[in-house]
């Protein structure tokens, strides 16, 4: 571009110099996820090394395993690295899983509700609803969990002849696998609610009226048009929820029991009662051992679990609405 | 957005697009099938379940705050003891909560636009587009507790000592410039995602007007596009302070998990307050909920109902920007 075009801002902010700027700008930020990708992955280094495969294996007690591993660093004795991850990926499956499987649900019956069906007024009770279940912090769930929903579950849903049954394994006490789902449901479905919504109003009205023309009611045209069309959207919803599931560490953190213990289906119903903790807030749980290099690498390295599961959801993402692209909208 | 980020983006449809059917205006769900009428209970259900969890939080909320809330708990700083009398308020998470705002914000907003711009108006080579449209969609993916992680290792290298406290060239890598260094990456995406929107939504006609009065694609980004894209900068804006504030990982891992205010010695004042730990609003309630150090639910309770307030103040501007914008109106092409 001519200089004498830039004279209100001097040859100092010519277009070349602009876009170099942004460009190095854009650079950094891409450098930096990738120094963070590496970075997570070289710290996790000697704790996978040491365990291998079996990182992700059951065996002994997990919670006597990080304290081995942290007193180790101390003593300036010899490392110790051994650590059997199984009860926390268990829990983590668990509780994301029955969140992420509940709000996908009610998350699709609201969405389609709140674009199609409710009427003017609804709708617009519900929208803001929606925005703010999704912007209240995560710490207020949490407390709320506590304070609330794990006394509930203690003392009314769990009866002592079910709190005696597993007495020699584990203590009943309410925060259980329950209320960290319950509260996970609650947190990440209007996250979904909103992607829908989006999704579903993109969807080109001629569709639906040409369903609706041919004598099919609008229940089954929304379910069989609109929310098929809009699947690319039902998906990135999705993987965004699934992704908040598992990386919320504080609200887990102190609800879900922190104990190192497998819920086991094969008790019964009353699994559901029973504590756990996943990953994410086990390395809260743990954050003042940092200082200890064993230690270290095994956060590290629940912390590399963490990022490789939600770079392959956001993958996986992407591949699912590229292949979905050819039905149309978003 | 696939291989078109360089070009301006097409026109949206006229106004005279086809309108979706007015709700109810086809058919009431008296002739439907028992299966779809069910269904349809179930979105009311739903719908109504919503509502009903939305307003027991927020009532709840309330009472506990009003009963629990002293204005002198906002103007003490916490204090050790022995029951929930003698332990102060939380002033000092209050105050760490409004810098942590303003230093994540004030680093989140320039970064995000730019970035945005880059995207939209910019975006060569196309490669590069890509990759930074993967890149902010993946740090949107991140768990903040990662991220809280990652800045451990980067605040603690000694280049980056000057941001934290010291001692003895070990480098304590906890403090207000490390915490908001990493939430404003919890703000970057939702900041950007704003940003393209509202630049994606003028039409090319109005680049085309400024180019040919000779203005520089500089120049007319900083004088047409972005004035005209500010109601959505306001609203990301806001979504990404909305997070900043409501986020406890990031605090819980890089600000030092103090109760107080822990400044640097020998620094000038500003500087010693923001290169050391402190605590926020979100950590106080952690830490004062049943399973924190501390355990004082009352006082959880009265911080959690501040925080309250502050997300339903930023939920109501984001509100009013919204109204304003659609009262404005959009471009006509």
């Amino acid at each position: 571009m001519d200089e004498e075009y830039t004279s209100e801002y001097g040859p100092r902010w010519s277009d070349q110099r602009v876009e170099r700027m942004l460009g190095v700008l854009v650079c950094t930020v891409v450098g930096l996820l990738l120094a963070m990708i590496v970075v997570v992955l070289i710290k996790a280094w000697p704790s996978f090394a040491h365990n291998g495969l079996a990182w992700f294996g059951p065996g002994g007690n997990v919670d006597d395993q990080l304290n081995a591993i942290f007193l180790s660093g101390q003593a300036g004795a010899e490392y110790v690295y051994t650590f059997h991850a199984w009860p926390l990926i268990w829990s983590t499956l668990l509780i994301t899983g029955g969140a992420v499987f509940i709000a996908l649900f009610s998350a699709l019956f609201v969405a389609v509700f709140i674009v199609e069906f409710a009427p003017e007024w609804m709708s617009n009770v519900l929208q803001p609803v929606v925005r703010f279940l999704a912007s209240v912090p995560s710490v207020i769930y949490g407390l709320l969990g506590v304070l609330v929903l794990v006394p509930f579950i203690g003392n009314h849903l769990v009866t002592e002849p079910q709190k005696a049954s597993v007495a020699g394994v584990i203590s009943l006490t309410g925060y259980s696998l329950l209320a960290a789902t319950t509260v996970l449901t609650v947190m990440i479905a209007p996250l979904m609610v909103s992607i829908f919504s989006d999704g579903l109003r993109a969807v080109k009205p001629g569709w639906l009226e040409g369903s609706l023309a041919l004598g099919v009611n609008r229940w089954r045209t929304t379910w069989k048009i609109a929310v098929r069309t809009a699947r690319p959207a039902i998906v990135a919803g999705t993987v965004l929820a699934v992704a908040r599931a598992i990386g919320e560490a504080v609200m887990l953190a102190m609800i879900s029991g922190s104990v190192g213990f497998a819920p086991n289906p094969a008790d019964g119903f009353i699994f559901i009662y029973e504590p756990s903790r996943p990953l994410a807030p086990t390395i809260v749980k743990n954050i003042d051992q940092l200082s200890s290099p064993p230690a270290n690498a095994t956060l590290f390295a629940i912390a590399a679990v963490l990022l490789v599961s939600a770079a392959f959801l956001s993958l996986t993402g992407w591949v699912a609405r590229r292949s979905m692209r050819k039905y149309g909208a978003a | 957005m696939d291989a078109s980020v360089a070009t301006p983006p097409a026109a949206p449809p006229p106004a005279s697009a086809p309108q979706r059917p007015a709700k109810g205006a086809v058919e009431g769900s008296a002739t439907w099938r028992l299966s779809d009428r069910i269904g349809l209970a179930i979105c009311w259900a739903l719908g109504l379940l919503f509502c009903a969890i939305a307003v027991a939080i927020t009532v709840y909320l309330f009472i506990q705050g009003i009963k629990f809330l002293k204005p002198s708990m906002l103007v003490t700083p916490a204090a050790a003891g022995f029951s929930q009398t003698e332990t102060g308020g939380f002033s000092d998470a209050l105050v760490g909560t409004l810098i942590l705002a303003v230093m994540g914000i004030s680093l989140a907003l320039p970064t995000g636009v730019a970035i945005a711009v880059w995207l939209v108006e910019y975006g060569r080579p196309t490669a590069l587009a890509r990759i930074t449209e993967s890149t902010i969609e993946a740090i949107a993916g991140i768990p903040s507790i990662v991220l809280a992680l990652f800045g451990t290792v980067i605040f603690s290298s000694t280049a980056l000592g000057f941001l934290s406290r010291s001692n003895e060239g070990v480098v304590f890598g906890r403090s207000f410039f490390a915490a908001a260094a990493m939430l404003s990456l919890v703000a970057l995406p939702l900041i950007v995602a704003s940003t393209r929107e509202g630049l994606n939504s003028i039409p090319p006609h109005v680049r085309e007007a400024s180019y040919t009065v000779g203005k520089t694609k500089a120049a007319t980004t900083r004088r047409i596009l972005l004035p005209a894209s500010r109601p959505q900068v306001a609203t990301g804006a806001m979504l990404g302070l909305g997070r900043i504030i409501g986020d406890t990982a990031i605090i819980v891992v890089l600000l030092g998990a103090t109760q107080n205010f822990a400044p640097v010695e020998d620094v000038p004042f500003p500087l010693n307050f923001l290169r050391g730990a402190g605590t926020t609003l979100t950590n106080f309630v952690y830490e004062a909920s049943p399973t924190g150090n501390l355990n004082q639910p009352q006082k959880a309770y009265a911080a959690a109902f501040v925080l309250l307030l502050m997300v339903l103040a930023l939920n109501g501007a984001v509100d009013v920007v919204h109204r304003r914008a659609r009262k404005v109106g959009t471009w006509s092409s």
